[in-house]
């Protein structure tokens, strides 16, 4: 049992920053130096937490405890159920420090020249948001911190996005609002009912809402609230209209934080809330939420081979990516599951690595249309070179980190829902083609025109790049650090969710 | 006869119970003596200070009840017609910062609206005192009383702009609208007496507990014509078409205070009606309570989103905000009651402090009403924007704002009874809402600056914003006092 002042910490330190740039009204040097700072020092203290962290899984009488470390509860309204509580366990914790990460290379990769202290001090709010929904044990508080999220995220997009931002941003948040007002009611539907059951003051703690006695009509009707949701957050098909229109026209922060991060937000709550909280809908609602998952891979991969732009080809093949990883939450297994949360985390990885890229080539050439584009392996091998890793470990090469974890959700599916895993298979194959077809289409052939002289890999962005490839290389080969972390705490929740307590 | 005369005892009074209504009505009196007394017009700043030390006494003495009703418990005073509970004190309370605010943002205002004179704040200070006699009171001619106090101080102040002429225009529609509602409800108290027969609500509730109407035509039409005077007060849908016009026709600080005070009065005393004296009909008024908060949640939040003109968007804001507040009574339960305490506590100052800015950004002859005024004003000004973008949010329902967790409260306790889909039904307006909210929000940053110019900010104005924006997040993030306190304000029950 670790003390739960480091993620308290966690949650301070990217508000004070922001607190720094807008009380000093800092220049845009000054702003970029705090921004970089607090989010350099937010990702050591969660290498710091992530290094600290043991599951005290111990297993009493057959029933499974909590895996939760860092912990810490305080009830701020008893009343209205409000408690202040933190902790964080093996799927939480890589979420924050993938949080950590990405924003950190947000700033430092994707950084705005237009009022950059307005741009730095959003990020860091962002990043309290995000890390706050990520280590609450508390489903108010996620709430909170995940509705919380929709504010920086709208004045991103909004605030430095393409011609159509003001759209883009409206779309996103009316979509989102529209679900968070399902989860609400869900919520409050089981919190009220675990008072009138066990009598005391009203509850939000996970611990105690998993033991909600709740009939499976009723679980099935929050569950789909619930997957209502998340699946606008993740996005799941058909949730995910208002999804292509934001990636693309937000500037390429926004991108990296909305399909590393937020889309993890919403596949989080699906296992922790859908799956962990409502066990008993889980046979109603399978089939079609995994037939959705599937569609999502196919659909998406379809889209990403037929997009014009690069933006959207990583867009289309991350709401494929969701798809697994949904696939992987609802399978009902534990190592599907614990695939899906690896999946999580890589794919924050390797698509904050893509659009990064993408916002590069950008920068370079004003756009990311693919006709555009052609032949610019000549001019900057080491940025192709660079490009291919990451895209290679999104296709899902063995040896790289999207591997290992599609394999895990594929596996773990298969021995359950067969059908569904062989399907899901092909995207596999899709990804493959749209990618490299977009790649070769950019990369290779004759360097026309601007095409021709534009400039290599600065060493910034080789610096900013280079956690990313060891990241996929490291994790590729060896992902047992994260995976005997992970473990742990997706048997308490697989275990919890199935009814005879046995995992498979 | 002189004999008979005798014996007409004056009641026990429990002068503490009534201190803050005594309190508000002396300070009107103050004012209106000074002003007859003297020769020269009253200076503004004695105006001012009296009504802010009026309205600070009134405060102080709330926390007296407080303490009083904590020790003794809930009492009645005046043969029954004045109630001394929680409830009643919290809504006291919040009706005595309410004053004190709107003098601070009038005292600007009058300045540069050139109006002189005491009047407006004798206005201001007698109507509260109706609406904290609503607050308080437990008998239906009183709070008739309360509502009529209230309602002609109002009709008065609505028309007090005398340089512009939507103003008065605006005091006529809400003057025979008023007088109408005010009919139909007093209609509505004589047939509840035929139905009942009483007045005094404990009795009501006593009768209604122990005898059970065969035929309760004749109650649940005084019910039914009560409800709709509230409604129409409140301006809950379909109750609601005169309150854009009079929002936009009123003088901005006025039309702060009657979005906050308006409301905390009548809520106080359609919760002691119809949930604390007729609780044994709720069959009857439920349904038609639910009428009225799907009414007023869609439609307030749908139709704002079209406004061109801030004052009527944040009049059909307040519809919406409303609609919600009907939450906790359709609840029809301890936590539903304290759920639309909370809300209407907690909205006070912060619509207040919205109409604070609107009144800055209106400027003279309220000519700046349109959002195009409002373009890039967190760029111009960024101080008044973040606070205007903190108001907005808050009443949005934006998280780690108070304005969540009122909406939180009623929705917890429309779900805990039974009304999952209603509290669906008004996410679904709430995420509506959240829609324009957020778009004005958007556009005080925006670069392009429209129309828009630097406004003065005024230091007891600015004062009125800052509290008003600071309470929104202080108890957004840490919301346990006063829902604590909601939750301890009892209602007093028969």
């Amino acid at each position: 049992m670790q003390t739960s002042l480091w993620l308290s910490l966690l949650l301070v330190i990217p508000l004070v920053g922001a607190a720094l740039i807008v009380g000093l009204r800092a220049s845009d040097h000054l702003a970029r130096v705090i921004g970089i700072a607090a989010a350099a020092l937010e990702l050591a203290l969660t290498v710091v937490v992530a290094l600290a962290y043991r599951a005290s899984h111990t297993v009493g009488s057959g029933s499974t405890t909590t895996v939760f470390d860092f912990t810490y509860r305080k009830v701020l309204a008893p009343s209205l159920g409000v408690a202040y509580d933190v902790g964080v366990d093996g799927i939480s914790l890589f979420l924050v420090a993938l949080t950590a990460l990405v924003i950190l290379l947000a700033l430092v990769g994707a950084n705005e020249s237009r009022r950059t202290p307005a741009f730095v001090a959003w990020l860091l709010v962002l990043m309290t948001a995000t890390i706050g929904a990520f280590a609450t044990r508390d489903m108010l508080s996620f709430f909170l911190f995940f509705e919380l999220t929709l504010i920086p995220s709208y004045f991103l997009i909004a605030g430095w996005g393409g011609s159509q931002r003001a759209a883009a941003a409206l779309k996103f948040f009316v979509y989102t609002l529209f679900g968070s007002g399902f989860l609400l009611v869900g919520m409050v539907y089981i919190a009220v009912r675990h008072q009138h059951v066990f009598g005391g003051d009203l509850t939000f703690a996970m611990s105690a809402l998993k033991e909600t006695p709740l009939s499976s009509g009723v679980a099935t009707w929050i569950m789909i609230g619930f997957l209502i949701a998340f699946g606008i957050k993740s996005p799941i098909f058909p949730l995910h209209t208002w999804s292509p229109l934001a990636y693309a026209e937000a500037p390429i922060a926004g991108s990296m934080v909305l399909s590393a991060l937020l889309a993890k937000l919403g596949t989080y709550g699906l296992l922790r809330f859908a799956v962990g909280l409502l066990p008993q809908s889980l046979d109603n609602v399978r089939p079609v939420v995994l037939t959705l998952a599937v569609i999502g891979i196919l659909y998406g991969s379809g889209l990403a081979a037929v997009s014009k732009e690069l933006k959207k080809v990583v867009a289309y093949s991350s709401m494929a990516q969701v798809g697994f990883i949904v696939l992987g939450i609802f399978a009902g297994s534990q190592i599907a599951t614990s695939g899906a949360v690896l999946l999580m985390f890589n794919h924050g990885v390797i698509t904050a690595g893509l659009f990064l890229l993408i916002g590069g080539i950008e920068r370079r050439r004003g756009t990311s249309t693919i006709s555009a584009l052609s032949g610019l392996q000549g001019p900057a091998p080491v940025l192709a070179a660079l490009f291919t890793v990451v895209m290679l470990a999104s296709i899902g090469l063995p040896g790289l980190s999207g591997f290992v974890s599609e394999l895990l959700v594929l596996l773990g599916s298969f021995n359950a829902h067969p059908w569904w895993a062989v399907v899901a298979t092909t995207g596999v194959i899709f990804a493959a083609l749209y990618l490299l077809w977009a790649y070769q289409h950019v990369f290779h052939g004759e360097a026309t025109g601007e095409n021709a002289s534009i400039p290599d890999a600065t060493t910034a962005e080789r610096w900013v790049l280079a956690p990313i490839i060891v990241l996929v290389v490291v994790l590729g080969v060896y992902p047992a650090p994260l995976l005997n972390k992970i473990n742990p705490s997706t048997h308490a929740i697989v275990s919890h969710s199935t009814p005879q307590g046995v995992s498979r | 006869m002189i004999a008979k005369v005798a014996q007409l005892a004056m009641p026990s009074v429990h002068y503490l119970a009534i201190a803050p209504i005594l309190v508000l009505l002396g300070g009107s009196l103050i004012l209106m003596f000074v002003t007859a007394m003297t020769r020269a017009r009253v200076s503004a700043v004695v105006a001012t200070s009296v009504t802010v030390v009026t309205a600070v006494s009134a405060f102080v003495l709330a926390f007296f009840q407080w303490r009083d009703v904590s020790i003794h418990g809930s009492t009645t005073t005046l043969a029954h017609a004045i109630a001394l509970d929680g409830f009643g004190v919290l809504a006291s309370a919040a009706i005595a910062l309410g004053v004190g605010l709107t003098a601070l943002v009038a005292h600007d205002w009058a300045h540069r609206a050139r109006v002189v004179g005491a009047e407006f704040h004798i206005l201001v200070l007698a109507s509260a005192s109706g609406a904290m006699m609503m607050a308080q009171a437990n008998d239906l001619i009183v709070i008739f009383l309360g509502l009529e106090i209230l309602s002609i101080g109002l009709y008065v102040l609505v028309a007090f702009d005398r340089h512009r002429s939507g103003s008065a225009e605006a005091a006529l529609k809400y003057f025979l609208l008023g007088g109408f509602a005010s009919a139909i409800f007093i209609y509505g108290v004589a047939l509840t007496y035929g139905g009942a027969g009483s007045t005094n609500l404990s009795s009501i509730a006593y009768f209604l507990a122990h005898n059970f109407i065969l035929q309760p035509g004749v109650l649940v039409a005084g019910l039914g014509l009560m409800l709709v005077g509230f409604a129409f007060k409140v301006a809950a849908v379909p109750f609601h078409v005169w309150s854009p016009d009079v929002y936009e026709g009123a003088p901005a600080p006025v039309t702060g205070y009657m979005a906050s005070i308006v409301k905390v009065g009548a809520f106080a005393a359609v919760l002691r009606v119809i949930f604390g004296a007729l609780t044994t009909q709720s069959e009857s008024w439920r349904p038609l309570v639910w009428g009225l908060v799907v009414l007023s949640t869609l439609v307030g939040a749908a139709v704002a989103l079209v406004q061109r003109n801030i004052k009527r968007l944040l009049a059909y804001s307040s519809i919406s905000q409303a609609g919600f507040m009907l939450l906790g009574l359709w609840s029809a339960s301890p936590s539903g009651v304290a759920g639309t305490l909370y809300y209407v506590v907690t909205y006070l100052p912060v619509v207040i402090a919205t109409f604070a800015v609107v009144t800055l950004v209106g400027g003279e002859g309220e000519t700046g009403h349109d959002l195009d005024h409002y373009r890039g004003l967190a760029r111009r000004q960024p101080l008044l924007g973040a606070a205007l973008a903190v108001l907005l949010l808050s009443q949005a329902g934006a998280p780690f704002t108070t304005g969540f967790f009122a909406k939180f409260a009623v929705i917890t306790s429309a779900v805990d009874a039974g009304g999952s889909w209603l509290a669906v039904i008004a996410m679904v307006a709430a995420a509506i809402g959240g829609f324009f909210y957020v778009r004005l929000v958007l556009s005080l940053y925006s670069d392009d600056e429209g129309s828009g110019v630097r406004v003065a900010v005024p230091r007891l104005t600015g004062l009125v914003v800052a509290i008003g924006s600071i309470s929104a997040v202080l108890f957004g993030v840490w919301p346990g006092p006063i829902a604590n306190l909601a939750h301890h304000a009892y209602l007093l029950l028969p």
